[in-house]
């Protein structure tokens, strides 16, 4: 690529990423296959099916969920998912009277190791700015009607804690395997923006 | 910063634009400016806080117009610049046209971190008050929330102080909590069976 190339068919943000990838490269920045590492690692490896995973077993296993509750962390590690934005882990339960919300009002914090990269409408500014302020029409209109004498509880997490809901077991689903149970449970449900 | 980042409470912004089954990268170039971003905090090292608040500083009108990878490429750029990497000139001149970077940061160096704060000074239950104060640099006290009274719901054990350690080579430790605050407290529209709970470092509280 020479110094100054214009290419017609790239929009401007995507001509300052390969500015800024070719600038990094020539500086022998770039590890080889570092980059299609990195998105594979995000795109494959964590998501929001190892946190069904864990409240598959939550359902499932009642010790579990007791120790998922009382230290989310470490009951999250037994299944193996830790790491960076997964460090300090607390989970918050629904049940028939509450059902908790979570956002980041001041950036995008988000527990990657049980949930992968956060999606692009949590990251932006309707959400953030308005599921502090109107939750229970967010929550409507986001498709999650709640009976309005349900208390709604929400964690903006503006620390170092990363928040994960466990939602309620639907209904019918008693003789459910562990596996079939995770199939159920979606992102939206553990960010507490859908219920089962 | 009082920055555009802080938008909790905002109003105005209208429908958030969901679908339950989103890629993780919806462009390619979102899925290398991911990447990119980890290559210049490898390179440049930045102090604990530092990228988050270059993110807040971009300009307004840019942060409110682009997307959450841009916000990333945006702020790793500028660290590149700022940490003597890369210039603007090398940037612009690559990407062949403008390369918009954030601003200056606004607020003097922290010289002295001041020592850690052992013992947590709430407990559960404790009712407190948050600052009502305008700090210019690395904030993670939300505006929405200051000069508001809450109660502790949970003590999460001591961190360093992002207000700190984003201006200085030092750390402070303090403990945090988790607060909850009644809606009724924050917002004047009384809803209903609606709390927001925020997690605070000690020095952004006061007993109240």
């Amino acid at each position: 690529m020479s110094e100054g190339a214009h290419h017609p068919a790239m929009s401007p943000v995507e001509e300052r990423v390969a500015a800024l990838e070719a600038l990094l490269t020539e500086r022998g920045l770039i590890p080889e296959g570092f980059i299609e590492q990195t998105i594979h690692r995000y795109e494959s490896e964590i998501g929001p099916m190892n946190g069904a995973k864990v409240v598959a077993r939550a359902w499932a296993d009642p010790r579990y969920k007791q120790r998922l509750l009382a230290d989310g962390t470490a009951a999250i590690a037994e299944l193996g998912f830790r790491g960076a934005e997964g460090h300090h882990m607390v989970v918050v339960e629904n049940t028939p009277t509450v059902h908790n919300v979570v956002v980041c009002t001041l950036c995008s914090c988000y527990p990657w190791p049980t949930l992968g990269l956060p999606p692009a409408w949590y990251k932006d500014a309707p959400y953030r700015a308005r599921m502090v302020r109107e939750p229970r029409v967010l929550l409507a209109e986001m498709g999650c009607e709640l009976p309005s004498d349900t208390e709604i509880r929400v964690w903006d997490s503006s620390a170092e804690v990363r928040y994960l809901v466990l939602p309620q077991r639907p209904a019918g689903t008693e003789e459910m395997t562990e596996a079939d149970l995770a199939a159920l449970v979606t992102r939206d449900s553990m960010i507490g923006v859908a219920r089962l | 910063m009082d920055g555009i980042h802080d938008l909790g409470g905002m109003q105005g912004f209208g429908a958030v634009d969901h679908s339950p089954a989103e890629p993780v990268f919806h462009r390619e170039w979102e899925a290398r400016a991911r990447a990119l971003m980890e290559v210049v905090l490898g390179a440049v090292q930045p102090n604990g806080g530092e990228f988050r608040h270059a993110i807040e500083r971009m300009a307004p009108g840019h942060y409110l117009t682009s997307s959450y990878y841009e916000h990333w490429l945006t702020a790793a750029a500028t660290l590149a610049v700022e940490h003597g990497l890369l210039t603007r000139e090398d940037l612009e001149a690559r990407a062949g046209g403008l390369f918009p970077l954030s601003g200056p940061v606004l607020a003097p160096p922290v010289t002295d971190p001041g020592g850690d704060l052992g013992e947590p000074r709430f407990g559960v239950g404790d009712r407190v008050r948050v600052r009502e104060w305008h700090p210019p640099g690395h904030t993670r006290c939300p505006r929405y929330i200051r000069g508001k009274t809450g109660v502790v719901v949970r003590l999460d054990g001591s961190y360093s102080l992002p207000d700190v350690e984003a201006h200085s080579g030092g750390e402070r430790h303090e403990p945090t909590y988790s607060v909850r605050f009644d809606a009724a407290e924050l917002w004047s529209d009384g809803q209903h069976g609606v709390c927001v709970h925020v997690d605070l470092w000690d020095s952004y509280l006061e007993q109240a």
